[in-house]
């Protein structure tokens, strides 16, 4: 195979890649030392708080914030819905206020006085006809491949039927949504946000506020986010509250303004997973080979339609059927949550594949393997090597068993598996590569680090390209000032910035083989970076060490730009995925225990196998917390959600997620295909996993996440087999 | 919102009783959910003496003792100890998250026993030994805790981690030799939402082996 300039080092010659190297910001963050958006206290920061509507549908008659104003302390008002303004979901703002106190910017939403006029509204989707009947659904697309109704019909065919579905969950990171804005002179803005685009931030300030009449060029906007307390699709721009903020900071003369959203408020309106349920057909020959899909889906993701989950899920039979309906609904608007509409399709798909199987009396992991073949071309192998590797991992042959495990007493154990897929391929990135003649080696980009290990990426691949141990490369990333660096969402960011910095390191080597060449009387193309060194290749004994390298520079600072997408073959897209969940559960009491999760994952090339495996332990437990805990509880009267906290919305703590087990595919078949980004993948498959092994250990099917006590033991009690 | 409250005390003076003598519960009005870890201060609190007086709501001068420096404010009697730290301070290790004594994002210690500070009044605070996160590391030397927080990759985004790291240090201060399982018990009042619970169990369990026992400066 032909080499390409750019390439990614082979296998014997990579001193970083693929080894488990600590995160090079983990220093900063275990010490507290780390500064997030929430910490920014520039001095003279105001305090801004919204004062919120209580009701999930309104149309406001009256506002009065005359009392608020005249409040000491209180710094500006802006009034977000005026007067007539429709509200669409409780929790929205209308006014808000900045004052130099928290206490104050409280005690004047307190004294706002608004009247509205309660409209209708529909918060719960889980009833289709009542959604149809108050007219609140919308077409959400319909698709037919080959002939179903005919593949459903053949009697050699075996056929099962099933219900399926996941509420909608909210991404509660833990950092709230929310920025501090503040005018350094009237026609400039620096803004630290909470975000997961920091490149995209001056253009979304600049669009939003000239929107609201306010004159500002994109080029005079800052944006700076250094850390972020989690985004998982919650944070792609300042949003509403962002560019109120700095609304509020001009009203103040500039002074800085701190929004970040109450925790109830964030629950409310910045972000929520949309909700997927469906009735599902499914059919097999008797030999296990799929043959016929049929599915009717719906759910909510707010007011406005959310996609759809792309069913069937991965594993495509020839002859195909799916409808979805969205759910128009008065609940905060839908964000992308970590793999959107994934985890829907997989849990619903690997579902009604589980209880096919069943009806087959069929082991899943060899009905899954004998329909590998109808995953896209690319994943096969990877399914199929990973359905091995797991199995293995979960010690399935010993742990299966036929649904209902048959051991005396109440505890029952069960395995269940699924499968899932996600692109990833790496965003658009640029970089500076910065080689100075002390020999300090700096990599600047606008890209952000949301706790994946993007810094971490980036100094490795850089360190490596040049030859040079992770620390002694300066990251800087976290500020729009830096080269554009495309969001991060989507799994893009360790494939765009890993891409980027390689092509700019090498071409910075270049640079300095050039100016080095002569004195080791060499052509540049002879040489190479290795150990702290600049060699020549073939012959190790002619070499400078890097500083005596870089002080051939003289005055002389080396940059470049390195760009993704660019040449040669550094990355790639489609990912696979296995999971084995091992649980658990209690039949007097419903409860649900995880024993175990076993992951097998692929993508690609790894650059540091300890931020990757990081990756998907975490996945795995969101995924526990979404399985068994997680679910934005709405009440159908008042409209309102009722566990708008972290107490009542729950989600795991270190006693509940059991033991995990995490398999990172490498070598030949992966490594080559370049970089794929990872925060997704692993997140799908733990629903369909556990709901899956719930099943194999009671018998019979709990329909829809969480896997909450009352529900387990009302499946119980429907089924006869437990 | 008024409160029972002693007369104040000179800055320094009875630094240790101070809490005793505070109508906490009565006089703050602070809701106290489940939590184990401000459950402790509580538990602590005694009726107020003979003496007691009200103050609030306006502004009244707070002493507070952070990290072995001594601050002197002017706040609210209903500003959490947590917001004088973050906001009035500037010392924003511990994170403001639920606010609501559910997740530990933002313990501190408070004689060395960790509080939830986003449900301890500041002045409830006064007259204690205030440890944040920046206290525990103040030379810039990481701990053995932090030390094992970022070789077991303990932290993602590290929002939850300083509140974490605090729990952990206090944990392993009281019990010098976790099992697995006590460590999945003791730390329950912590909430991480990317996923890092496996780390910190290493984490822990890495920290007591490096601390041998003994009750050095975690």
């Amino acid at each position: 195979m032909a080499t390409c300039k750019y390439d990614w080092p082979a296998a014997g010659h990579r001193e970083l890649i693929g080894k488990s190297i600590e995160r090079i910001d983990g220093p900063e963050k275990s010490s507290g030392r780390a500064k997030y958006t929430y910490d920014t206290n520039p001095p003279g920061r105001l305090i801004a708080k919204t004062c919120s509507c209580p009701y999930a549908h309104a149309k406001i008659t009256s506002l009065d914030t005359s009392a608020a104003q005249k409040l000491p302390g209180v710094k500006a008002v802006l009034v977000v819905h005026p007067v007539g303004d429709e509200i669409q979901w409780a929790g929205d703002e209308v006014v808000v206020v900045a004052a130099t106190t928290e206490e104050i910017a409280e005690d004047a939403v307190r004294l706002i006085k608004v009247e509205y006029e309660q409209l209708p509204h529909l918060v719960r989707e889980e009833d289709l006809k009542k959604a149809e009947a108050a007219g609140r659904t919308k077409e959400g697309g319909e698709s037919t491949t080959g002939d179903p109704a005919k593949a459903f019909a053949d009697p050699d065919s075996v056929l099962s039927e099933g219900f399926y579905g996941l509420p909608v969950i909210t991404h509660c990171c833990l950092e709230s949504h929310g920025s501090v804005t503040m005018w350094t002179d009237p026609k400039t803005l620096k803004t630290w946000v909470s975000t997961q685009n920091v490149s995209g931030g001056p253009g979304q300030f600049g669009q939003g506020l000239r929107f609201k009449k306010v004159d500002v060029e994109d080029n005079n906007i800052e944006t700076i986010c250094q850390y972020i307390g989690g985004g998982f699709g919650s944070k792609f721009s300042p949003d509403r509250w962002g560019i109120e903020a700095a609304m509020l900071s001009k009203m103040a003369g500039g002074a800085p303004v701190r929004l970040m959203l109450d925790r109830n408020i964030e629950m409310e309106m910045a972000g929520a997973r949309p909700s997927a349920y469906a009735k599902v057909r499914v059919a097999a020959k008797k030999d296990g080979t799929l043959t016929a899909w049929d599915s009717d889906s719906w759910g909510t993701g707010g007011p406005g339609p959310a996609g759809h989950p792309p069913l069937p899920y991965v594993i495509e039979p020839p002859n195909r059927h799916w409808k979805h309906t969205a759910v128009l609904t008065n609940i905060g608007e839908a964000r992308a949550w970590r793999a959107p509409n994934h985890p829907q399709a997989c849990l619903i798909t690997m579902g009604a594949l589980d209880d096919l199987a069943d009806k087959l009396q069929m082991d899943p992991i060899e009905f899954l393997k004998k329909n590998v073949n109808l995953a896209p071309p690319i994943l096969r192998r990877a399914y199929s090597e990973e359905l091995v590797k797991a199995a293995e991992m979960a010690d399935w042959k010993k742990n299966w068993h036929p649904r209902g495990d048959k051991t005396p007493g109440h505890i029952k154990r069960g395995v269940g598996v699924s499968l899932h897929t996600w692109g990833g391929r790496g965003h658009n990135s640029n970089c500076n590569i910065i080689i100075r003649p002390d020999g300090s080696a700096t990599v600047q980009l606008g890209s952000q680090d949301l706790g994946t290990g993007t810094r971490t990426v980036i100094a490795i691949t850089v360190a490596e390209t040049l030859g040079l141990p992770v620390d002694a490369i300066k990251v800087e990333i976290g500020d729009s000032k830096f080269p554009y660096d495309g969001a991060s969402g989507g799994s893009t960011t360790v494939g765009g910035v890993s891409n980027s910095t390689r092509r700019g390191a090498v071409d910075a080597l270049d640079e300095l083989f050039a100016a080095v060449a002569p004195s080791l009387g060499v052509q540049p193309a002879d040489l190479e970076a290795w150990n702290g060194k600049i060699q020549v290749k073939g012959d190790a004994s002619k070499s400078l060490t890097w500083k005596q390298a870089c002080a051939k520079l003289g005055v002389k600072t080396i940059q470049t730009l390195g760009k993704n997408p660019g040449p040669c073959h550094l990355g790639d897209s489609g990912v696979g995925g296995v999971q084995i969940a091992d649980v658990s559960v209690d039949t007097e009491t419903g409860q649900v225990k995880i024993n175990r999760i076993i992951a097998a994952q692929d993508c690609g090339l790894i650059i540091d196998m300890k931020t990757a495996e990081s990756q998907v332990y975490g996945a795995l437990i969101m995924g526990v917390c979404y399985s068994l805990f997680e679910q934005k509880v709405m009440d159908e009267t008042l409209g309102v959600m009722l566990n708008p906290n972290m107490e009542f919305y729950k989600l795991a703590t270190i006693g509940d997620i059991g033991e995990f087990v995490v398999h990172m595919m490498t070598g030949p078949g992966y490594d080559e295909r370049g970089v794929i980004g990872l925060g997704e993948p692993p997140v799908i498959s733990p629903g369909a996993a556990i709901a899956n092994a719930v099943t194999n250990a009671i018998g019979v099917r709990v329909p829809t996440l969480p896997l909450t006590p009352d529900k387990v033991l009302a499946a119980l009690e429907k089924g006869e087999k437990a | 919102m008024s409160r029972k409250k002693d007369r104040p005390q000179k800055a320094g003076s009875s630094e240790k009783s101070s809490l005793t003598r505070r109508d906490f519960l009565k006089g703050a009005g602070v809701t106290v959910s489940g939590s184990m870890l401000v459950g402790s201060t509580i538990a602590s609190a005694a009726s107020p003496g003979p003496e007691a007086g009200f103050v609030g709501p306006g502004p009244v001068p707070v002493t507070l003792r952070v990290n072995g420096k001594v601050h002197k404010l002017n706040l609210e009697p209903r500003v959490t100890l947590l917001d004088a730290l973050r906001d009035r301070l500037n010392i924003t290790g511990s994170k403001k998250v639920c606010d609501r004594a559910t997740c530990g994002a933002c313990t501190v210690m408070m004689d060395r026993k960790p509080v939830y500070a986003c449900t301890v009044l500041a002045i409830e605070a006064e007259g204690h030994n205030i440890t944040t996160i920046e206290g525990l590391a103040a030379d810039g030397k990481l701990t053995p805790v932090m030390e094992a927080f970022v070789k077991h990759d303990a932290q993602q985004c590290g929002f939850c981690t300083p509140g974490f790291v605090m729990a952990c240090t206090a944990y392993l201060e009281r019990d010098h030799n976790p099992t697995e399982e006590e460590i999945s018990k003791n730390l329950g009042g912590n909430i991480c939402r990317c996923g890092t619970y496996r780390g910190v169990r290493h984490a822990v369990l890495e920290a007591a082996g490096m601390k041998g026992g003994a009750n050095g400066n975690m």
